[in-house]
């Protein structure tokens, strides 16, 4: 399988690079690390006249800038699992690369790629929805900060404009103590999930104070589930709460019957996950 | 649609720099296999999904029919070809997959091999779990794995500098 042809760009900074991406138009695709990219175009389902690599922008790095944790759009999966900062301050990011595809494909995805392609099946921006975080998106006229929570519109589609290029993603870390989990089912490596969750909460005293709920393919989007939180908060998350959470989770998915299972399995799936993560973050709270 | 026109490209490869001039579109492996005749590097799936064509690029495993040869202008690629001693004496992995039966056909061997020698650079001691995970990216249809999880065991025994013992069922 050859990819059709195209005109390759190395531009050495983001001025440069969208400055290219305006002018080439619509026929110009940005390609971070390409695993969702180039199998597209092996397969002709994509077949960009231009590439613009994002490579040798400087694009790569974690830090943490006061409360925040900031990401590189070109930081790997690879470097998010061997972060120390992270494994420090937010490990359900760990948690959720490495049930990622495959060594080789972590190796060279990017968290950036991974959070603007739009794809459903992409675990990260459900990570993204859970944490609140915002992106930085540069174009020829300037950069702009989106949430994450606004910027999913549909498969494929995002607020992500054409010839805009996402740089930077920043979230404020969660706060000392939290429990959390992403649960992911999987039918073998390398396969999106049939459904999974991502939680984070804070508890005191025994009882609940904070807590926010992702949900990962199990809608057109990935889908914040704002009302399972809310059903934990003031509870000692007990079986009573877990519960009242996954119903309310299961009520706001949408999947579609495909390959993974019928609909009705893949909601059954969302509930046990959604079970599995809160109950998994309780422990690891603090 | 435009002919783009075709760029040299070198990578260094096995400690040799090698060049070609080639369309943007060429795959590494076929940079690899067609332009240079190594043909350690097996195509598979051309899929993404079974690890045959992995090689080691700048210290990281890559599957070599997912990435552009214009994109490892510059860097060091290590194959299968690169593998053994100079003397011609076979690396440590190479022995122990031969040594524990590790492959039958041998077509996902190069991979199995190239991506199990990157684990041991990053984990010396791997627990078997940690074997299986991290070749979690390379699909045998022969072994059942069993075989090829004790090889890796073996050798990274060997370059750990312990003397050569059977490995435990």
């Amino acid at each position: 399988m050859i990819p059709g042809r195209f005109t390759y760009h190395r531009p050495g900074s983001v001025g440069e690079a969208v400055k290219l991406l305006a002018s080439l138009g619509e026929e110009a695709r940005p390609l971070a690390g390409g695993h969702s990219l180039i199998p597209m175009m092996k397969l002709r389902l994509a077949q960009p006249e231009h590439l613009v690599d994002l490579g040798k922008l400087g694009l790569k790095g974690i830090r943490a800038e006061g409360a925040d944790i900031v990401l590189g759009a070109i930081t790997t999966q690879a470097e998010i699992i061997d972060s120390a900062l992270l494994r420090e301050r937010a490990p359900i990011l760990q948690e959720a690369a490495q049930v990622i595809a495959d060594p080789q494909v972590r190796y060279q995805g990017t968290i950036g790629g991974n959070v603007a392609n739009g794809d459903p099946g992409n675990d990260m921006p459900g990570l993204m929805l859970c944490l609140d975080a915002r992106y930085s998106l540069t174009g020829a006229n300037g950069s702009r900060q989106v949430a994450a929570r606004d910027f999913y519109e549909a498969a494929f589609f995002t607020k992500l404009q054409p010839g805009e290029i996402l740089t930077e993603i920043r979230f404020a870390a969660p706060a000392a103590g939290h429990g959390w989990a992403y649960e992911k089912l999987k039918r073998k490596i390398g396969d999106y999930a049939v459904a999974a969750a991502a939680v984070v909460l804070t508890m005191s005293g025994g009882k609940c104070n904070g807590a926010s709920i992702a949900l990962t393919n199990v809608a057109q989007t990935p889908l914040l589930a704002a009302d399972a939180a809310k059903a934990l908060i003031g509870t000692a998350v007990d079986d009573a709460a877990i519960d009242a959470a996954a119903k309310a989770a299961i009520a706001i998915s949408d999947p579609t019957t495909d390959t993974r299972g019928p609909v009705e399995y893949r909601r059954s799936v969302l509930g046990v996950m959604v079970r599995r993560a809160i109950a998994r973050a309780k422990t690891r709270a603090r | 649609m435009s002919n783009p026109a075709k760029t040299r490209v070198t990578i260094n490869v096995n400690g040799k720099d090698l060049s070609a001039e080639i369309e943007p579109r060429t795959l590494l492996i076929h940079f690899l296999r067609e332009h240079h005749n190594l043909t350690g590097p097996h195509i598979g799936c051309e899929t993404t999904h079974c690890g045959a064509c992995t090689v080691d690029l700048d210290g990281r495993s890559v599957k070599s029919c997912t990435l552009f040869a214009v994109q490892a202008e510059g860097a060091k690629v290590v194959t299968i070809e690169g593998m053994a001693n100079a003397d011609g004496s076979l690396h440590p992995l190479q022995a122990a997959f031969a040594e524990h039966h590790g492959l039958q056909c041998g077509f996902c061997t190069p991979g199995m091999i190239t991506r199990a020698y990157r684990l041991l650079q990053e984990n010396p001691n791997p627990t078997d779990e940690e074997i299986r995970f991290g070749i979690a990216g390379n699909i045998c249809r022969c072994t059942g794995y069993q075989n090829i999880v004790k090889a890796i065991r073996s050798a990274a025994q060997v370059m750990a500098g312990q003397p050569r013992k059977e490995a435990a069922e």
